[in-house]
């Protein structure tokens, strides 16, 4: 212990990882009933942090709290971020009421991303379920910008109602532009709604990709994840290519709060993508 | 500032000690070496007696620690007994440990003013305190190197910690002789403090000669020494304090079987031991607490009812209350069941995969201050006697 | 004839994979080729249930009247899939609407004719509610998660 020790009198003290950095909201948009998003960038032109498809910020409303939230925009639109959210508790109750100009405290980036740049040469499937899509869709810009490595881009989206939508001119606007295969779905709909009715697993044994060279992501509430996994499983999929993003209760992000221990594994460093094989003995088991 | 009473002052010279030597103090010298400890700058805490228990708290004098005390425990019971001799050191471990020091129960992180467009935030400075901690059982030294694991080597470091850490001088304090409760041998973390300390003390009561064996464990501690009197220790002094120290090792109040023990507890989480215990265990987290390896934290963010002023803090926090694992609308751990599985199964099997070694160190401060007097080692036993299976066919096994 | 043009378009759906060529040729006696336009409702709730359909291609919305909710859709069926095993049992009436949402074409079969080849064959009998179970079990699966509400707001 008397060499660690010394080994840090001589490297210096650390900064403090709990500190927030201050940004500045530069947009809000209401995407659905329950759910918002935030565009904000680094106040007084700081420089921000690069980050990764997958990865989340601890955000801070002043004087109400923090919480943890993927971030959702385009890496390559850094320092600039998008984070969109449901109202869920009190910090995001506030977080709603802030207006553009308003200032929020971020920490991070943190956590593990989904492993695009470990996919290349193989076709993509991203099963996302309600708000799931949020933090997948960097995933999506991801593979976009280079849109020549892969091969099938099959994305597989489902949610409550069509009002529940998320992103929806975006993602006409990449059926449009982009060779890639989107199909949504919805759990029930007003007989004005045209398309696809049903769950999302269902999608995926007609969806066409070849799962002997597939990687999957995939983001949702947690009973839709396991079942999608477990579709993609019986379609030959790899559970060690395919990939889930876990939430935990979150106090500080960093490892040391020990609230997001799922099993053995911090969600916040550890996760919150993990590839299905590692946690899916977990996943099974009631109150872990 | 209180002195011991005919302090004599050695007429030959002070000769240096040496990092990795013995050396012996009588009652007098160790009076001094806290009075050197003071006169460095470092803040002396240390056992003493307050209300029914021996706590940990800044001294002044050797004169404050429980002289003549030991501390009979049992599972969900502490006394404290008067022994027939006047040993300093003569007790195991109490309520506190040495975590209150390191990391505060609660610590403000920053203080946050509203701006016209927002928010200043101002960081809190680190401690400035240096810290000379004696008395630390070894069992408490493996606590501490435990805690290092995950607070100053992860990627985010804390620094708070950090500059309580640097600054620390340790004095530990062999055990020779064990508590109801203890089970250091089991989990090899004791009775002998083998690394980690500055110096490290060996009590000897033999008829009037009362004596402490000085072991040097590192440079700053051969410092702090040489500014004391001190002899040279003989082959004698050496081998008693081996043998009483062998003794304690003898004669542990309990054992746990530490074989296989990650394996054994992830494959058996669904026995139904976990309702056994689940219908004792009241959460009420007085184990975490008292442990002094657990380091879960909650952040509280408060503001003034003006809303000019917000603050960060950290808190000490349990995986036995409701809320620890509160997510959409409710919590993953439920029931006292799950909570209790988790912390156990935290402390003696994920610790393992996480930070690559146990997280318990016998200290069995768990065990006494459980006010219904669950047994660590007696749960790890009954969970052997039904053990679900082999790992052959171990269908929950451990991600890697 | 129509019999002759089906019997290789049945043989190869997956649906009916793995059955006997003496079977197909009697489901093929009881299917039919149909087109509908987008928008049709191929029958109502209350309907006698007198045949299933096996969409080739196209989306069949499957839709409850729902007083103060209007029409809902809690389904669609496309193509390859099975639309409908009322026709299996008693009273033989549509539990609920089926309403194209695109031009959609379809074997349907009649499930009088199929009903009384099943009796009098139990092994087609059998080749029969196999698969149907299937079906059922995968919409049962379907249903549970869409009861379970999983994007709602946990209340």
């Amino acid at each position: 212990m008397a060499t660690i020790v010394e080994q840090l009198a001589t490297v210096g003290l650390v900064p403090e990882p709990m500190l927030s950095t201050p940004y500045r909201i530069q947009r809000v948009k209401q995407e659905t009933d329950d759910t918002f998003t935030l565009e904000l960038a680094p106040a007084d032109s700081g420089e921000g942090h690069a980050f990764a498809p997958g990865q989340f910020n601890m955000l801070y409303v002043y004087g109400v709290g923090e919480v943890p939230i993927s971030i959702s925009s385009d890496p390559g639109d850094s320092p600039v971020i998008q984070h969109t959210t449901r109202v869920v508790g009190t910090v995001t109750k506030a977080m709603r009421l802030l207006k553009r100009g308003d200032m929020l405290g971020i920490r991070g980036p943190y956590g593990t991303h989904w492993p695009v740049e470990n996919a290349t040469g193989r076709d993509i499937v991203i099963v996302a379920g309600g708000i799931g899509l949020a933090p997948l869709r960097p995933a999506l810009y991801r593979l976009m910008a280079q849109r020549e490595k892969y091969r099938k881009i099959v994305l597989l989206y489902g949610t409550r109602t069509p009002e529940d939508i998320l992103y929806r001119h975006e993602l006409e606007h990449w059926r449009g532009k982009f060779d890639l295969e989107i199909q949504v779905t919805v759990d029930r709909a007003a007989s004005t709604w045209r398309s696809n009715v049903g769950v999302v697993t269902s999608m995926i044994p007609r969806a066409p990709f070849d799962p002997s060279n597939t990687a999957a992501f995939i983001c949702g509430p947690e009973v839709m994840m396991r079942f999608t996994a477990m579709e993609l499983q019986k379609r030959g999929v790899a559970m060690d290519r395919t990939f889930v993003s876990m939430e935990r209760n979150m106090k500080c992000g960093i490892g040391l709060c020990g609230h997001c221990q799922f099993g053995p594994v911090f969600t916040c460093k550890d996760g919150p993508v993990f590839s299905f094989d590692r946690i899916a003995a977990l996943l099974g088991r009631a109150e872990v | 500032m209180s002195m011991a009473s005919a302090v004599v002052e050695e007429p030959m010279t002070r000769k240096a000690a040496k990092t990795g030597a013995s050396y012996v103090l009588t009652k007098p010298h160790l009076e001094q070496l806290l009075q050197s400890l003071a006169d460095s700058g470092y803040k002396v805490i240390g056992p003493t007696v307050r209300d029914g228990a021996i706590v940990y708290e800044p001294l002044n004098s050797i004169d404050q620690l429980p002289a003549g005390w030991t501390d009979e425990q049992q599972a969900g019971k502490y006394r404290l007994r008067r022994r027939q001799d006047n040993a300093l050191f003569g007790y195991v471990v109490g309520p506190h440990s040495w975590k209150k020091f390191l990391y505060p129960p609660a610590r403000r992180l920053w203080q946050a003013e509203r701006r016209p467009k927002g928010f200043r935030l101002v960081p809190e400075e680190p401690a400035k305190t240096r810290y000379a901690f004696v008395g630390v059982r070894a069992c408490e030294l493996h606590a501490i190197a435990l805690q290092d694991e995950v607070l100053l080597h992860g990627q985010y470091p804390d620094p708070d910690y950090q500059a309580r850490r640097e600054n620390l001088l340790l004095v530990a304090v062999n055990c020779t002789q064990a508590g109801g409760n203890c089970f250091c041998a089991s989990m090899n973390t004791g009775p002998k403090a083998s690394s980690g300390f500055d110096l490290a003390l060996t009590e000897s009561l033999q008829g009037s000669r009362h004596s402490v064996l000085v072991e040097v464990g590192t440079d700053r501690g051969a410092e702090i020494l040489s500014r004391v009197p001190h002899e040279e220790a003989t082959d004698n002094d050496k081998q008693a304090a081996e043998s009483a120290i062998a003794d304690a090792a003898r004669h542990m109040g309990r054992t746990l079987d530490t074989h296989g023990v990650k394996e054994l507890l992830y494959r058996n989480s669904e026995s139904p031991q976990w309702d056994n215990v689940a219908a004792r265990c009241l959460s009420c987290a007085n184990c975490t607490m008292v442990c002094p390896t657990c380091f879960c934290a909650t952040v509280e963010d408060t503001t003034d009812l003006s809303g000019s002023h917000a603050e960060r803090w950290r808190r000490w926090d349990s995986c036995f209350t409701v809320d620890f694992s509160y997510i959409h609308g409710g919590s993953v751990r439920a029931t006292p069941r799950s909570r209790y599985r988790q912390w156990m199964t935290h402390k003696l099997a994920s610790w393992i995969d996480q930070f690559g070694s146990s997280g318990c160190v016998g200290c069995g401060r768990c065990i006494t201050w459980c006010p219904v007097g669950i047994d660590i080692t007696a749960e790890v036993r009954v969970l052997r006697e039904n053990d679900a299976g082999s790992p052959a066919t171990d269908p929950s096994r451990s991600p890697a | 004839m129509t019999v002759h043009t089906l019997e290789p378009i049945i043989q190869a759906t997956p649906f009916f994979q793995g059955m006997e060529d003496r079977h197909i040729e009697l489901i093929t006696g009881c299917a039919r080729n149909v087109r509908f336009d987008e928008g049709v409702t191929i029958f109502h709730e209350g309907d006698a249930a007198d045949q299933f359909y096996l969409i080739r291609g196209g989306l069949v919305a499957v839709q409850f009247m729902v007083p103060h909710r209007g029409l809902t859709t809690i389904l669609t069926v496309g193509e390859g899939e099975i639309l409908g095993w009322s026709w299996l049992f008693p009273p033989y009436r549509w539990h609920f609407d089926a309403r194209t949402q695109q031009p959609t074409h379809a074997l349907a079969f009649d499930g009088k004719c199929l009903r009384t080849k099943c009796e009098d064959d139990h092994d087609l009998g059998y080749e029969i509610f196999k698969r149907f179970m299937q079906v059922v079990n995968e919409r049962l699966e379907s249903t549970r998660l869409q009861l379970l509400d999983i994007y709602g707001n946990n209340r």
